[in-house]
């Protein structure tokens, strides 16, 4: 599958990170255009755009920048959200190696859109490298007068590892120096954010789009998609691949093209399943991936295009084994804040734990199942929603899987008979 | 103000108030956990929830303004069964140690398992272990196994008294309460952190294992350990007498005044009742024979107490007490009228200024310093002991004081005290003044019962008898009654309600008020203006 390439064009010049790089490549030139535009009328090419966040949510991204409260007086707060999280995804992480000045520029345009002067750029503390290159894009961008000079002043701060903290408003808890806990909504942070005033939360790739919007126009954009959502995206496929990485594609895409411009299905050569959109996303049986990418589309059939995290797994992976890393991972992750989530998700990781270490009982899936069902849609963030995608369509899609091993464990053996009394 | 309806009840509240306070005012209980009015909506326990209509899922009550036209359902299938399924979340790492655990009898996780759970239990892995027993300050100890991580401490901590120790450590159901490194959990109010914890998780040191909760009986009444005037409930334990060493006062709890004290108290009111059971209680009327104080029965102590109040009235002082409730100085004051004493008083300054804040704390450390004042025995106490060390006092009759700890010069006020022939004590407990009397008349403390204080704004407030005086001891306004009885006046009352009515009708300010219109909560003063009208 081959197709224009939109957010990774500069990927392959060695000094793509340099300002120098990206003024060549034509950087820029859409701020300069975006700077004569009214801000209603940038938000409104996005919107003619169809770009929708490339965060995990899918949310329709003018509309998101038309929540901002008109004639509100103090600041408004852009924040970049670079603490990419979701297990599978890598993304962001190329993008703000390879290609800084275009996460600025998109920062610049999207600032003028919502009128905010000051931008928060909250990147993952594991992401040394790209934090590096980002923050050296950010000086020449100060000292080439893009930044700063009564224009868009840029904060960056560095997470310290939380999953959690990738959600928008566990995320400006830990920006204004709180434990990461997703604040109860509403309000909702484009009315009541970061340090109490109008916050935009946006992802690193869905403001790489914004430049090229402008610069091209919101309908060419939305072209490249489908009819509810617009654009390229960068997918990261790893797992039983041949050549894992990231590929960039139209949304149209469907997931079987994907794992063939990955190189197709590696280890045995046979795909058993796929996590189409983070580890978040529900699973696909390998009958399920000619689907196509978007959000709808996946929306579809049960999963979620999400942050565009493809994991493929072949004959050999056991989706037992494969559920005990996810259950582990939300258990760990888990913020502690609400109920539901809080108990459950330790609940399912050791249920699923003894499952795989031959402990099982019959009524464990069931239960597994029902605990997931009954903590669904019951809390402050959607963290839990998240974990539940996998809970359930792990074990309904593969349970002949599970049942074998609680077929052999121990627990299910015939009970002794009783000791009689003498 | 938004008209809703609530389980097919239609009501009327105040724009911004939440579900929860509107189904309280439907007659409806939504339970919950984490949400306090007094503090910012968390919504973290999710138990709170309730149907709105057209909403697609059940929503949290805590952070759902009440808007108008809204139609709100508790009872539907839905929210039985999400309530159901938040309280088995909720119990699933509890340990279930209620047979140990002090909250047993009066824990939410009881309550709400009696009244909303009812399911079968299916966990069966291990729970999560995490410290038990930990001591967070002086008077809160803490058992993480049992927090349900409402975060209300924590809040109260944050935004009540703004001192921060506690916060929420670790993530997912390894989260556990604690203080921040270097912080301990002393701020004068902690004590509330042990009310407001829905379960046993922060429990009091000074009442732990004293005594299980369902044998206690609870008196209404009003804290005397300031001028506030906190509203509290004393918890009395007088069904099982070998308990918590004897000791019948098993705690004190704040109780809900908007005017007074919102739902707080002090640590220093909370803890200070220890004197109503201690050894040092004066139990019997005694008079000092030689060096040597010896148990008199009443009879003898009210016939030596006469004989000494028989004495020209301008060689007889009286020192009243601030701490005496508005009955037994208005009796005091019939007293000194009916005798024609003039030296009186009540004011004696403290060995140091007392603490105060903002909050409730007052730096006034007497409960009715207003009453008294109202009341009219405002004399000039320095004068009275300058007069009695010019041997000008035979009979000196100190309440509760002990003077030779006061403000003043201790050897001033011994000189004072030796000079008077006879010096007559009555208060509840002995201290040095009470050792130097040579007559000892042993007051009821004032959980043992009835009467009135009027705290620095005025607001006459009624406390009740929990349990009986202990020993032989008296109320204070029944003495003064005896000793009006005895110099042939009308002895006026036999009950301090009856004092009441009397102070009532001859003190301005106090008119009209009486004990039923005092009701739980108090009421003014009237404001000078009015009552000289």
């Amino acid at each position: 599958m081959t197709g224009e390439r939109v957010l990774t064009r500069r990927f392959d010049r060695p000094d793509s990170h340099t300002l120098a790089a990206y003024r060549e490549t034509g950087g820029y030139r859409a701020w300069e255009k975006a700077r004569s535009m009214e801000p209603a009328a940038i938000t409104e090419e996005v919107k003619k755009a169809n770009l929708r966040g490339l965060g995990g949510a899918g949310f329709p991204t003018g509309v998101k920048w038309s929540f901002v409260p008109r004639g509100h007086t103090g600041p408004v707060y852009l924040v970049v959200n670079a603490d990419e999280g979701e297990p599978g995804t890598f993304k962001d992480r190329y993008l703000l190696e390879r290609d800084p000045h275009a996460l600025i520029e998109g920062m610049l345009i999207t600032a003028r859109a919502i009128r905010s002067q000051t931008a928060f750029v909250y990147i993952r503390g594991e992401y040394v490298e790209p934090w590096r290159r980002f923050s050296a894009a950010v000086r020449e961008a100060y000292q080439a007068g893009y930044l700063g000079n009564g224009g868009l002043e840029v904060v960056i701060h560095r997470g310290a590892g939380a999953y959690i903290c990738g959600e928008e408003t566990g995320l400006l808890s830990s920006l204004e120096g709180k434990k990461g806990w997703p604040k109860i909504k509403p309000p909702f942070p484009a009315v009541r954010g970061a340090f109490g005033q109008p916050t935009i939360v946006n992802n690193v790739e869905t403001l790489c789009c914004v430049p090229p919007i402008i610069e091209r126009g919101g309908e060419w954009f939305a072209g490249l998609g489908t009819k509810t959502q617009g654009g390229t995206r960068i997918y990261s496929v790893s797992g039983r691949v041949h050549r894992p990485g990231i590929y960039e594609a139209p949304v149209s895409v469907t997931l079987r093209q994907l794992i063939e411009m990955a190189g197709g299905v590696s280890g045995t050569g046979r795909l058993k399943a796929v996590v189409p959109g983070g580890s978040s996303a529900a699973i696909l049986r390998a009958d399920e991936i000619d689907v196509t990418m978007d959000v709808d589309g996946l929306r579809g059939v049960g999963s979620m295009a999400g942050s565009a995290g493809v994991i493929v797994m072949d004959e050999s992976v056991s989706i037992p084994e494969a559920l005990l890393v996810v259950a582990r991972f939300y258990a760990h992750e888990s913020c502690g804040q609400c109920t539901p989530c809080r108990e459950s998700t330790g609940w399912i990781y050791k249920m699923v734990e003894r499952i795989v270490a031959g402990h099982g009982r019959k009524e464990d899936l069931d239960t597994i199942l029902d605990v997931a069902r009954r903590g669904a849609g019951t809390t402050i963030c959607a963290f839990y929603d998240g974990a539940v995608g996998p809970y359930i369509s792990y074990i309904e899609k593969f349970r002949d899987e599970f049942a074998a091993l609680i077929k052999t464990s121990p627990e299910m053996a015939p009970a002794e008979p009783a000791l009689e009394r003498t | 103000m938004p008209r809703l309806t609530i389980d097919g009840k239609e009501v009327e509240v105040p724009e911004g108030t939440n579900l929860i306070e509107a189904a309280r005012v439907a007659g409806v209980e939504v339970p919950h956990y984490c949400y306090h009015p007094a503090l910012s909506v968390a919504g973290q326990c999710r138990l709170c929830m309730v149907d709105v209509e057209k909403a697609p899922r059940p929503t949290i009550a805590c952070n759902t303004p009440a808007a108008d036209g809204m139609v709100v359902r508790t009872d539907t299938e839905r929210v039985r069964e999400t309530r159901r399924s938040i309280m088995e979340f909720h119990l699933i790492n509890h340990p279930l140690d209620c047979p140990v655990c002090d909250q047993a009898g009066e824990c939410w996780l009881q309550i709400y398992y009696m009244r909303h759970g009812l399911y079968e239990p299916r966990m069966v892995d291990d729970k999560v272990r995490k410290p038990k027993a930990v001591p967070l300050g002086p008077h809160v100890i803490l058992d993480a196994e049992r927090c349900i991580l409402c975060s209300r401490c924590v809040r109260f901590c944050d935004e009540i008294t703004g001192t921060g120790e506690l916060g929420i450590f670790h993530r997912g159901d390894h989260s556990e309460i604690g203080l921040f490194p270097g912080r301990v959990l002393d701020n004068p109010y902690s004590g509330n952190v042990v009310d407001i914890c829905p379960v046993g998780a922060l429990t009091d040191r000074d009442f732990r294992f004293q005594v299980r909760v369902w044998y206690l009986d609870t008196a209404r009444s009003v804290c005397p350990g300031c001028a506030r005037g906190c509203n509290i409930e004393v918890h009395v334990n007088r069904r099982r007498p070998h308990h918590a060493g004897g000791r019948r006062v098993a705690r004190l709890k704040p109780r809900f005044n908007a005017d007074v004290n919102k739902w707080w108290m002090c640590d220093e009111g909370r803890y200070g009742f220890g004197f109503v059971d201690d050894p040092d209680r004066l139990t019997v009327p005694a008079r000092r024979q030689g060096d040597e104080p010896v148990p008199v029965a009443w009879e003898e102590a009210l016939g030596a107490l006469t004989a000494a109040l028989r004495r020209p009235a301008e060689r007889v002082a009286v020192i009243a007490s601030p701490k005496m409730p508005n009955e037994d100085l208005f009796a005091l004051r019939r007293l000194v009228e009916v005798l024609g004493v003039r030296q009186v008083g009540f004011r004696v300054p403290p060995a140091a200024p007392g603490y105060e804040d903002d909050l409730l704390i007052r730096a006034d450390k007497n409960p009715n310093t207003r009453g008294a004042e109202l009341i009219g025995l405002d004399g000039d106490v320095a004068a009275i002991l300058a007069a009695a060390r010019a041997g000008q006092v035979d009979t000196l009759w100190v309440f509760d004081h002990d003077l030779l700890a006061s403000g003043w010069p201790e050897t001033d006020v011994a000189r004072a005290l030796t000079a008077a022939e006879t010096l007559v004590f009555t208060g509840t407990n002995a201290n040095r003044t009470s050792a130097r009397a040579h007559l000892v008349l042993p007051a009821a403390a004032w959980v043992e019962r009835d009467g009135t204080f009027t705290n620095f704004e005025g607001r006459v407030q009624r406390f009740r008898s929990a349990v009986d005086p202990l020993g032989e001891a008296r109320p204070t306004w029944r003495i003064i009654g005896d000793a009006l009885a005895a110099l042939g006046a009308p002895a006026g009352a036999s009950r301090a309600e009856h004092w009441f009515r009397a102070l009532a009708a001859a003190v301005p300010a106090f008119a009209g008020l009486t004990y039923q219109a005092l009701g739980d909560t108090g009421l003014l003063v009237r404001a000078p203006a009015e009552a000289v009208s």
